[in-house]
């Protein structure tokens, strides 16, 4: 093992982490606000908009990132019509391409886990919320989106640790997060396994941590399912002293 | 310069990319195909291992799974191809060859596709695995049944059908993972895709119609999957 170039690796990659976690926050950011948006369509009255949320997820879902990621970065520059508007500066920057891609793509995944999640929220509750004279957006605000959140939470970490692993793919547009640097150094070096271990450790680091994340969210938005404190027995035990 | 309609973009005579996209998805199916063979065949071995195993083999299977579903799996293709371009240069340079000699990109998106889904394959092979109810395999010992029978007639069998729901799951994944395949330059469909956008300037018509096949292909297959679910459960009573 050459510990130098290991260390020169280190320092290189972890200086693209920063990049990772931007692409991988905004993505997961953006793409959260717009899946309760779906997810929310998904329920809705009227038939079309059903329909067109459901069209949203079977096409997002069924074709390859890196695909999505290719139609916005080299597919929407073929038209003068979207080269002369406003929105430009931000779609000729890979970064925004990346971003969007990845929170449209991330939206239809989590849409379906939040739906899942609004499902499992028990009648009784939403009955009990309508008793009390709740709104039905304060039914949804204080009742369904807290229950089925938690509900959903579980399913959602993995989502969020498959984005941070997608964030990979930004890479191929240029963008040097770490998998970008990683495969800079591997063609300059050519040495793969050396890189590839370095690279897959911070990898590996970063999706500890956020699996660590959701665990504690998970613990706090559960106080009901914990066991009581185990207050009495501690107070009797002193008494017999 | 006149725009060319998308059914003179699709046609299969000359100046039509129709052959060249029908090939790639030809080899998207069967970098697919391979890759899911690949990593079912490591899929069983994991499962095993993790169930029968003893600890050490047991830790092996738990790093394995852990780490390959903590890293992407664009640094395992990297990994593979440039580690095994290395790799045969290396042996290439004992045997006197000189120069660079390239690693297959097939070999190494087949690998590495083998290898990522490998690890969803252990899962869920493990899984299904635990719900053989234990009765079944009681009774076939009660019959009487070799250890290898036992295996073949009963528990691969349920298996198989507690399994079919998430082998479809890993097949779909497997399907829009062989995209990333294309950075090694094998002719896929998003790498032929990218050559047609090349050659004709019009990138945003042909990536849509990668991604319309992207999506017919996991459109047939989770049709035959399903129909799939159906045979293997014909026996299981629904509520």
């Amino acid at each position: 093992m050459d510990w130098t170039f290991l260390q020169e690796t280190f320092i290189s990659l972890v200086s693209a982490v920063p990049l990772t976690l931007l692409l991988a926050a905004n993505s997961i950011a953006l793409g959260a606000i717009l899946a309760v948006g779906i997810a929310v369509a998904r329920f809705s009255a009227i038939a079309p908009v059903r329909w067109l949320a459901q069209a949203y997820v079977f096409v997002f879902r069924g074709t390859p990132l890196l695909v999505q990621i290719f139609i916005i970065y080299y597919g929407l520059s073929q038209f003068p019509a979207i080269r002369h508007s406003l929105l430009w500066p931000i779609l000729r920057e890979p970064y925004w391409c990346a971003v969007l891609a990845l929170a449209l793509n991330t939206a239809a995944y989590t849409s379906e886990i939040v739906r899942g999640g609004l499902l499992s929220v028990p009648f009784g509750q939403v009955e009990a919320a309508r008793a009390c004279g709740m709104s039905r957006f304060m039914i949804f605000r204080r009742i369904t989106l807290p229950l089925g959140v938690r509900q959903a939470l579980p399913g959602y970490g993995n989502e969020m640790i498959s984005m941070v692993k997608a964030t990979s793919l930004a890479s191929i547009i240029t963008l040097m997060e770490v998998t970008g640097v990683a495969a800079r150094i591997i063609s300059e070096s050519y040495r793969a396994i050396e890189v590839f271990i370095v690279a897959g450790a911070i990898y590996l680091t970063i999706n500890f941590l956020l699996t660590r994340l959701v665990q504690l969210v998970e613990f706090r938005l559960s106080p009901h399912l914990r066991q009581p404190v185990a207050v009495l027995p501690a107070i009797i035990e002193g008494e017999a002293h | 310069m006149t725009q060319p309609g998308i059914f003179e973009l699709l046609s299969f005579g000359p100046g039509g990319w129709g052959n060249i996209l029908l090939a790639g998805a030809m080899m998207t199916i069967l970098i697919a195909l391979s890759g899911y063979a690949t990593g079912a065949v490591i899929g069983v071995l994991g499962a095993w291992a993790k169930v029968r195993g003893g600890p050490g083999m047991r830790l092996v299977a738990d790093v394995y799974t852990t780490v390959l579903r903590g890293i992407p799996d664009l640094l395992v293709i990297y990994l593979l191809y440039f580690g095994g371009s290395a790799a045969i240069t290396a042996i290439g340079r004992l045997f006197g060859a000189e120069g660079f000699i390239g690693f297959p990109g097939f070999l190494a998106g087949m690998l590495a596709v083998g290898i990522t889904s490998g690890a969803q394959h252990t899962e869920v092979f493990r899984g299904a695995f635990r719900a053989v109810h234990p009765g079944e395999i009681e009774a076939a010992i009660a019959c009487g049944m070799p250890r290898w029978l036992r295996f073949r007639r009963i528990v691969a069998p349920l298996t198989l059908r507690h399994a079919l729901p998430g082998l479809g799951n890993v097949w779909q994944v497997v399907l829009k993972e062989s995209a990333l395949v294309s950075i090694t330059g094998v002719a896929e469909l998003l790498r032929q895709a990218q050559i047609a956008a090349g050659s004709t300037g019009l990138p945003f018509d042909f990536y849509l119609i990668a991604g319309g096949i992207y999506l017919a292909i996991s459109t047939v297959s989770s049709t035959v999957l399903h129909r799939a679910e159906r045979h293997f459960s014909r026996g299981v009573r629904r509520s």
